[in-house]
């Protein structure tokens, strides 16, 4: 069972959250060439080893996560909120708590 | 060339078994080879196979990293059936099962081919009406399906749980053509059949480079030395990308991800056919072993990875799906579980097509259906190699299909590798 530190609800089982895909893929304008595109939405690096991903809380928080993991040995190295916002607006609680 | 027959069995019996010899040789790689196909699983092996057979080609190679039947073509729950329905699909999976049924004799080996009927079960009106068109589509294009109301049904499969099943069963779609074959007898039986053709099998052997002359592979690096290659055939799913990567050619419309089989210990005989149970977001397959074994599979591990063991979760998920409709297996203690790595591409199906380097061909992305596949992606990747050219029936299945919005994605999923299970 991988864990998955949720920065919102503490550390849970990895059965809690659904997968959301490559973190590191920007797309591009709306208005950029097909070619973009299709690179955006077709193509992937499909990682051996650490990789940036998204999951979702979907049994707990319901937020996006942005996951840093190695898709060799499950291990998690970094989890924070996918929204900047989020992040932003939890750092400085902790900072107000502290 | 040493056949097998009924004679021998026979004589070797008398003799305390000590005459067989081995199946296939164990060459030292060559410095040369005029087509080097990277990958020893099934497709792989039955690339080269057809190589030699239909096209008459000598001075060929395939590289294993592992051993023959270690990687997916030992990992699958050895399903066989064709009832795709999209154009492209549709043939190229009618031509498989037809291989199929010929394969023993084509190999002399005994992949112990079982046509016990395909029985996909649904629950619903509208289930039914979307087999109905998928199984007519196939009896329209020189397939056979069948449906099958409850009372056709439970005369067939008597154990099922038609009595209190949270989505009632209320019929099967049913291939009779389909059925299951030995998944490590049809590794071994084109290894050998292609070895007596004079293809060189070597195993322990993993390509760590590629070297490019512009344009051409020029050769391939390995645990064992430089091996130059006139033509160079990827059959490597699961690490597709990774020596595509090797080759310097970017990103595929691939992700790796990985998918549970499971066995239990051997039963008296229970189940007659493969049984097939979907509804929801539940998927569930099972069939019998001829040992005994109950073999059966679910979805995928929902996540990307490369790991090739599985998670309990879905240990947990695929267990529930099997009480769901066979109550009757609740004490059935589970013997193994595997899991294999998966190419799964953006709209679930595969690729045998020319790559942008001229003398390298690539045939990937078999997601959930490489076992099925693999005789006729043999075939026409052979066929492909030998020619250069693709044939019509797998002119589809290009790197360029998403270019074009010619994608064939059966389940109508999107482009989304996660969901083409």
């Amino acid at each position: 069972m991988i864990r998955i530190d949720c920065p919102f609800c503490g550390l849970r089982d990895h059965s809690e959250f659904s997968y959301g895909g490559d973190a590191s893929i920007n797309y591009p304008p709306l208005d950029a060439p097909a070619e973009q595109w299709h690179d955006a939405v077709f193509l992937r690096e499909n990682i051996r080893g650490r990789q940036l991903e998204t999951w979702q809380h979907t049994s707990g928080c319901r937020m996006w996560l942005n996951v840093e993991r190695d898709t060799v040995s499950h291990e998690i190295f970094a989890v924070w909120p996918a929204h900047r916002g989020y992040g932003r607006v939890l750092h400085a609680e902790k900072e107000n708590t502290e | 060339m040493k056949q097998y027959s009924a004679w021998k069995v026979f004589k070797n019996g008398l003799t305390g078994q000590k005459d067989w010899g081995r199946a296939w040789r164990d060459p030292e790689p060559k410095q040369a080879y005029d087509i080097v196909i990277v990958g020893g699983g099934l497709h792989g092996l039955a690339t080269a196979f057809y190589l030699a057979k239909n096209h008459g080609l000598k001075n060929i190679a395939v590289l294993e990293k592992g051993w023959i039947g270690g990687g997916n073509a030992g990992r699958n729950t050895t399903i066989v059936r064709s009832n795709y329905m999209m154009p492209g699909n549709r043939q190229f999976y009618e031509h498989s099962l037809q291989l199929w049924e010929e394969l023993s004799h084509e190999l002399n080996y005994n992949v112990m081919f079982s046509q016990r009927a395909h029985v996909a079960l649904f629950h619903s009106p509208g289930a039914r009406d979307a087999y109905a068109r998928r199984y007519n589509t196939m009896r329209l294009t020189g397939s056979d399906g069948e449906l099958w109301g409850l009372e056709q049904l439970k005369n067939e499969i008597p154990h099922l749980n038609y009595n209190d099943a949270r989505f009632p069963i209320t019929g099967a779609a049913v291939q009779r053509r389909a059925g299951t074959a030995r998944h490590d007898a049809v590794a071994w039986g084109y290894a050998r059949a292609a070895d007596q053709l004079g293809v060189d099998i070597i195993q322990n052997c993993e390509v760590t480079a590629v070297r490019r002359d512009g344009g051409r592979v020029h050769a391939l690096q390995t645990s064992r030395g430089e091996i130059k290659a006139g033509k160079v055939g990827f059959a490597v799913a699961g690490n597709t990308t990774r020596l595509w990567q090797m080759a310097d050619l970017g990103n595929l419309p691939i992700e790796s991800h990985k998918l549970q089989a499971f066995v239990s210990e051997p039963l008296k005989p229970l189940l007659d056919h493969v049984v097939v149970f979907g509804v929801g977001g539940a998927h569930f397959y099972i069939s019998q072993s001829d040992k005994g074994g109950m073999v059966f599979g679910g979805d995928l591990d929902w996540y990307k990875s490369y790991a090739q063991r599985g998670n309990l979760p879905i240990v947990q998920d695929t267990c529930e799906a099997a009480m769901s409709i066979l109550p009757c297996l609740g004490r059935v203690r589970l013997l193994r579980h595997w899991s294999g790595v998966m190419d799964m591409t953006m709209d679930g199906s595969p690729f045998i097509c020319k790559t942008p380097l001229k003398n390298l061909y690539l045939n990937a992305g078999w997601n959930y259906g490489g076992f099925k596949a693999s005789p006729a992606s043999g075939w026409y990747f052979a066929d492909l190699i030998a020619n250069d050219r693709p044939h019509e029936f797998i002119e589809h299945f290009s790197l360029d299909r998403f270019t074009r919005g010619v994608i064939i994605d059966e389940r109508g999923a999107g482009p989304d590798p996660k969901l083409h299970g």
